[in-house]
């Protein structure tokens, strides 16, 4: 067994906080600067400029790319022969959290009953956390901060088999182009297609963290993405919603074995201040 | 997109209406946050006949939660929060308030841009997702209510050349694609 010590998995996360919240990844910048060359509207073209500069600032500055720095979402695969010194993972998660939003000067997003008081945590807690354990003695922590904005225009349908690609492509279009600017775009466009309904959901955020633009390994999928893609495009919806060619940075499509009787698809939508961040304890 | 225009808040109706969906707008003056907890509250004053925290004649609010200021700066990152959440309470502030102006990203309901018109109110569109460019523009910030809410609370904002476009105008038009 490898022992790691509670400590450094909180130090570890408190930073990660941190470089999420201001450092864009070199992806979605790369991106963001080859959609601005794309762009042809000068409204559109401008707000290209504004998110380029706000990616430096924030990165020179240390400001948060976007004040909502949203629910802390974590991805972890814990090697089986890894084990702490002391306590959970869950709550040496939730402890790193706390640390990295109040050192980081991040904003506390989460109220702590949805429905009746939603009282501010005042720690950004508690995270929402996916563990997988996995052979090895290797710990990778992905955390992808998640706005409100755009995780409130998710979408999920239960098609029927026979629904078949027409009926995927109509309603992952459709939500996208139906969200307008409220999610910000342009937008990573996260698919989740088959498991149970649960399993969809997932598959459609873990989508978000593939390299932005990296097309699926399966031609079909990969076609089915460019094909998504270029009809949300043609909406027009635009850079905040007012308008232009780019409504979408990527469409990126994860997909799963499912029941004989179904065709889950879920939708999760980033914006285009994509955070995630990664290490490797 | 006809014109980059220097605007002052507060201004009044006949500045308002003098704005055209399109034009891009430098704000600078005093300006005020809220979000829909904030709203939630001010419009339960209304319905209890109780005083606002503030006159909102002619002003502008923007709706924005910004992240807590770091050592030697006013405010933290500070981009816009989707309108579309005040939509249930806007219409009353414009209406029985003189409420001018809004700031937020996305579009409004059409209860709101009805009520934009009838009374001469704009709306403008800041920039989703920049809230550490947007944060450059904001020189001062201070509490002035609901300090309960954190990051919801209400507080006013002194701006300078804050980078706007007009997204809805007080004669209706709009820039949001309509589907």
């Amino acid at each position: 067994m490898r022992t790691i010590a509670f400590d450094t998995v909180v130090e570890t996360i408190a930073r990660l906080c941190g470089e999420a919240a201001c450092d864009l990844p070199a992806d979605v910048l790369e991106k963001l600067e080859e959609s601005a060359r794309r762009e042809t509207g000068a409204l559109a073209a401008d707000f290209f400029r504004q998110y380029l500069d706000n990616a430096a600032i924030a990165r020179r500055e240390r400001l948060p790319l976007c004040q909502d720095t949203g629910f802390a979402v974590y991805f972890i695969e814990c090697g089986e022969a890894v084990r702490l010194d002391r306590g959970g993972w869950i709550d040496a998660v939730n402890a790193g959290t706390a640390l990295g939003y109040e050192r980081g000067y991040l904003r506390k997003s989460i109220v702590a009953d949805p429905l009746f008081e939603r009282k501010n945590t005042r720690d950004n807690t508690p995270a929402v956390v996916h563990f997988t354990p996995v052979p090895g003695d290797r710990v990778r922590i992905v955390l992808a901060p998640k706005g409100g904005g755009s995780e409130n225009m998710s979408a999920l349908k239960m098609l029927k088999p026979s629904d078949g690609r027409a009926g995927v492509v109509d309603f992952v279009v459709s939500s996208v182009t139906a969200a307008g600017g409220s999610p910000c775009p342009p937008t990573i466009v996260g698919v989740g297609i088959g498991g149970t309904m649960e399993k969809a959901v997932e598959l459609a955020k873990r989508a978000l963290l593939r390299r932005v633009g990296m097309p699926h390994p399966d031609e079909r999928y990969a076609e089915l993405e460019r094909e998504i893609l270029e009809k949300i495009n043609a909406s027009g919806v635009g850079p905040q919603g007012l308008g232009g060619a780019i409504t979408a940075l990527a469409v990126h499509i994860e997909n799963f074995p499912c029941h004989l009787a179904s065709l889950p698809v879920a939708v999760n939508l980033n914006c285009h201040a994509a955070r995630h961040a990664e290490v490797i304890l | 997109m006809s014109q980059t225009i220097e605007l002052t808040a507060p201004f009044d109706r006949a500045t308002a209406e003098r704005l055209r969906a399109g034009d891009l707008v430098r704000l600078s003056g005093v300006i005020w946050t809220g979000r829909d907890a904030a709203h939630k509250r001010l419009v339960a004053r209304l319905d209890a006949g109780e005083a606002l925290p503030v006159d909102l004649r002619d002003q502008v609010i923007y709706f924005v939660g910004p992240c807590p200021a770091p050592p030697g700066r006013p405010i933290g990152s500070a981009g816009p929060t989707t309108s579309g959440r005040m939509d249930a309470y806007s219409p009353r502030l414009i209406a029985e308030c003189g409420l001018r102006g809004m700031i937020g990203k996305g579009d409004r309901s059409p209860a709101v841009v009805e009520a934009m018109r009838r009374y001469g109110a704009v709306y403008f569109a800041a920039t989703g997702g920049a809230g550490a460019l947007i944060a450059g523009s904001i020189v001062k910030c201070e509490l002035v209510a609901f300090p309960e809410l954190g990051p919801e609370a209400m507080y006013r904002l002194e701006v300078r050349d804050f980078p706007l476009v007009v997204a809805i105008d007080a004669a209706g038009n709009s820039l949001y694609v309509r589907r």
